[in-house]
């Protein structure tokens, strides 16, 4: 069940087709991949170039995953739904790393924790929608779909282990560009 | 603006610009950006029947980054300016952002007045309680302890502005209140706000992370209202004066007729359009 106000779902058991499935897994693929897009373009922004570059790299891994639902879906007519009434938990797609947790001096560290974090709830939403009371079909694509998103993790989780621990001052800057007046 | 070349359905990434935003990562106007192009998207309106207008602000560049006609005007001046535009091209969807500085300070008249005509404009405030552009001053909407800012050392010591009540006393026909955590969300409501005839105001909690770090707690604190939303004025004010600000959703929806010229076009006389902004 959602516990955000505008989000408020009757839980994943609603998702009653592979269709349907397979729209919220576009969704997720979509959502994630301008999501890492836009924090590529903030990063450039704010000149932390080695940070924009893994989101990109990000945006790119995303953008095969389209390429991989819409390969699943081939023949399959895909509903539309409006953004609102998506079954999953959270008010954002799972996918998708928040806006807010967003950070100028992030560190790849943390840019890899994000996306480690994204795809987890992906991962969790898939479970969840395998786990609940629905078709034998939709189950088995969601248990699929849930064990690629799983593998992301761990590819992610190795990723994150080569990286070295940021400091405890790594959102210190001696600089600001924002300085209270 | 980019025209759309076909009459294909449009998808929420067919209304962003090619402009990068310039916001501090981590701030709230990014999901709001969102939810607005969102909500064009699930109206299917095409670029060239939207118009965005602003004035001055973060939340005022987002004319810009959406792919749409956009007006970034003067500070303050963007509900004037939106309502001319809709008086004279009555066919197209006119949205106004901008902030809490922008809108109730500045243009602090200009939001009494355009409550008031109920023009049928959709206008977004995201409300951050702070002035963020001019580096963190205190805005309307500030709490009176807020002691950060150093125009304001111990701080403001005032009432804020209370926009929801004063849009319903002032006659806007649509009032809710959205939250920058939840875009989708935030979008369902722009839909309904744009859809609603007349004057729409909707408030969005969107923080400013640079200045008031403290409201990334704001998506802890937001949660639906708890009843749904009325058309009695009486009794939309009852509630918006004991609001404690973080009820999301729908919170009044009128039915005053929206203003619009009585006769001809604006186009067509511009003495008509004064005398009917005088009465």
């Amino acid at each position: 069940m959602s516990t955000h106000p505008e989000s408020q779902k009757t839980g994943v058991s609603v998702i009653g087709s592979v269709a349907e499935l397979l729209a919220h897994s576009l969704a997720i693929e979509t959502e994630a991949a301008e999501r890492y897009a836009c924090l590529a373009d903030q990063m450039e922004v704010h000149n932390n170039p080695e940070v924009a570059k893994l989101f990109r790299k990000m945006a790119e891994i995303e953008a095969m995953h389209i390429d991989h639902v819409h390969q699943l879906s081939a023949g399959v007519e895909l509903p539309h739904i409006p953004p609102w009434e998506y079954q999953w938990q959270d008010p954002e797609s799972p996918e998708a790393p928040h806006d807010g947790d967003a950070h100028y001096l992030m560190t790849p560290y943390h840019a890899i924790e994000l996306a480690l974090r994204s795809e987890q709830r992906a991962a969790d939403f898939f479970a969840a929608v395998a786990g609940s009371q629905t078709t034998e079909e939709v189950r088995e694509m969601a248990t699929r779909l849930a064990e690629e998103e799983r593998e992301h993790v761990r590819l992610l989780e190795q990723w994150l282990a080569r990286l070295p621990r940021p400091d405890e001052d790594w959102d210190e800057d001696l600089d600001p560009p924002n300085l209270p007046d | 603006m980019k025209p759309a070349e076909s009459q294909t359905p449009l998808t929420f990434r067919d209304y962003a610009s090619a402009l990068k935003p310039v916001w501090c990562p981590g701030c709230g106007d990014f999901s709001v950006l969102s939810a607005i192009t969102k909500a064009l998207a699930e109206l299917a309106l095409r670029p060239e029947e939207i118009a965005l207008v602003s004035g001055i602000g973060c939340a005022a560049r987002i004319p810009a980054y959406v792919n749409a006609y956009g007006f970034h005007g003067v500070h303050g001046r963007a509900l004037p300016l939106a309502t001319g535009l809709k008086i004279a091209r009555p066919e197209l969807t006119v949205l106004v952002t901008g902030g809490d500085g922008d809108g109730f300070s500045i243009g602090g008249n200009h939001f009494l007045h355009a409550c008031r005509r109920n023009v049928d404009l959709t206008y977004i405030v995201m409300d951050n309680q702070v002035y963020g552009m001019t580096k963190g001053q205190a805005s309307p909407t500030t709490e009176p302890d807020w002691e950060r800012g150093k125009l304001t050392p111990g701080g403001p010591q005032i009432n804020p502005f209370q926009p929801l009540v004063i849009a319903l006393a002032s006659g806007a026909n649509f009032i809710a209140r959205a939250s920058s955590s939840d875009p989708n969300g935030a979008a369902r409501l722009l839909v309904e706000a744009i859809r609603h005839p007349g004057f729409s105001f909707v408030q969005v909690l969107s923080p400013c992370v640079t200045y008031r770090p403290e409201q990334r707690h704001w998506k802890k604190l937001v949660r639906p209202a708890p009843v749904e939303a009325t058309d009695e004025p009486a009794r939309a004010a009852r509630r918006l004066l004991t609001d404690d600000s973080f009820n999301i959703g729908v919170l009044y929806r009128g039915h005053r007729k929206p203003y619009q010229l009585a006769m001809g076009s604006a186009g067509d006389n511009l003495t008509l359009i004064e005398e009917e902004f005088s009465t």
